[in-house]
């Protein structure tokens, strides 16, 4: 059986796992590692440690802000940024369920959202994650929306695009062939 | 004339219009044409590859092969979507296994991919092809005085593309000058917004954007420019937010750079979607407005 770090190592992403050396340049270059249940260099050892459950249930890789400045910095090119979201597709296929985040029900709605217009509408976005998650905290952004709105930033009917077809028929076909 | 194939990504006809409008305005004054690609959909963006980054890459793919067949370069404002589209370009390129099995898939929609684009941020051509020495030579109204605080945020610069500095970014100060304004010191200026997390974790987001407005503030900024869709929502529509929350009393107007070019190329506010700004950019008109009335009467 594959060992924990394989099968991250294996992942689009993960790759570069091996190279690490424990340097903590990632965690200290990254403005939400304060908010993660385990930072980054940490992250990395538990994998190593075989720690699956505890890695991919926690919050940790759900607060990359994707914002880059880990992997520009890391002395072994381990792409630490590319790492978060191969836990993020790990966690998400096999269901694993976190607890004090609610950035996967954000992506969730935001891939819907793609899948369901061929393009992004934010207003299904939100109204689809708040469903999902807590639909009082939706009073409160109403007034962020309404502001956004009266400037002309939130048009309240998607812009359904010809190739939304398209993109179910081709992601049709790459679900019965891919291979990883 | 050059000519792109443009991608204006799913915000610039949202929730960063003033972004789209503003790009299509000064292309022309700049001499490029920005061709829209015809039938794109979402780059995919943060989001998809982090649910399932194999099919980002194929929903990905599919512009890629559009764009193909115009036999032009692939532009996008977007700093998203060119991060998104551009590394689904490469990884395509170093996994030909997955290439086979992404055309097997375009193939359904008489599509393929041969991996011949290259795609480019606008502000890239801009700064490359463009220039700030030609852009400087257009300028009707000339931004003097004017203090801007050049905000680059993350994907514009990083990872590394080789086109800026991922840590010390110095184009986007270069084009605020050939303006005529006068890019201000700002050393949090590649610093993380809080992106697409503004939503899930506005704690967290309104803490790095109060960081951003207040580093910006503190070196004298009027205001500050981004060609970034999210970076530009979060400084503005959520200063109201950070205002409230810590006490704070900020008013800088955010522009998009390319809404800052276009006045100084002497184009009308409204054709640059400047009455989509949530922040109002009255301040930075009115420095122009005394540009003009200086320069009339000859003072």
């Amino acid at each position: 059986m594959k060992s924990f770090m394989e099968e991250v190592a294996a992942t689009p992403g993960g790759e570069n796992i091996r190279a690490c050396i424990q340097c903590g340049m990632c965690t200290g270059s990254c403005p939400a590692a304060n908010k993660m249940e385990f930072p980054p260099r940490k992250i990395i050892a538990m994998i190593r440690a075989g720690m699956r459950d505890e890695v991919l249930s926690s919050n940790s890789m759900w607060y990359c802000l994707s914002c880059y400045m880990c992997t520009v910095r890391c002395p072994q090119d381990v792409k630490p940024t590319e790492l978060a979201h191969a836990l993020e597709s790990l966690a998400n296929q096999q269901g694993f369920r976190v607890k004090g985040t609610r950035t996967p029900a954000m992506y969730r709605s935001f891939v819907s959202s793609i899948k369901g217009n061929g393009r992004v509408h934010e207003v299904g976005i939100m109204l689809r994650y708040y469903l999902m998650t807590n639909p009082l905290a939706a009073l409160k952004m109403w007034s962020q929306g309404l502001k956004l709105f009266v400037h002309k930033r939130m048009p309240l009917m998607p812009n359904k695009v010809k190739g939304k077809q398209d993109l179910a028929k081709i992601i049709q076909k790459f679900t019965e062939i891919r291979t990883t | 004339m050059k000519y792109y194939c443009y991608f204006p990504g799913c915000s610039a006809e949202a929730t960063a219009v003033g972004l789209g409008v503003s790009v299509q305005a000064i292309a022309k004054s700049l001499d490029i044409e920005l061709i829209e690609l015809e039938d794109w959909t979402c780059c995919g963006s943060t989001p998809y590859g982090s649910l399932d980054k194999l099919e980002s890459i194929l929903i990905a793919a599919r512009n890629l092969a559009l764009a193909e067949k115009t036999g032009l370069d692939l532009v996008t404002p977007c700093p998203s979507c060119f991060l998104t589209l551009h590394q689904a370009n490469l990884y395509l390129k170093e996994h030909p296994q997955l290439a086979t099995q992404v055309n097997e898939a375009l193939a359904v929609v008489n599509l393929i991919y041969h991996g011949g684009v290259q795609v480019r941020q606008l502000i890239e051509v801009l700064y490359h092809e463009v220039t700030p020495e030609v852009i400087a030579s257009k300028v009707k109204l000339p931004l003097n005085g004017l203090k801007v605080a050049p905000y680059y945020g993350c994907q514009m610069v990083r990872p590394d593309y080789g086109f800026d500095n991922p840590e010390s970014p110095q184009s986007l100060d270069r084009i605020v000058e050939s303006l005529g304004a006068e890019a201000v010191p700002y050393p949090l200026k590649n610093r993380c917004c809080g992106g697409a997390l503004i939503i899930p974790e506005e704690d967290l987001a309104l803490g790095l954007i109060r960081k951003l407005l207040g580093n910006a503030a503190e070196n004298g900024a009027q205001c500050i420019t981004t060609v970034c869709p999210l970076c530009q929502m979060n400084l503005d529509a959520y200063q109201g937010s950070v205002n409230s929350k810590f006490k704070t009393n900020y008013n800088l107007p955010v522009l998009f750079t390319s809404q800052l070019i276009g006045l100084a190329l002497g184009l009308d506010p409204i054709s640059l979607g400047l009455n989509t700004n949530i922040v109002s950019p009255r301040k930075v008109l009115d420095s122009i407005s005394k540009v003009m009335l200086e320069a009339k009467s000859g003072t």
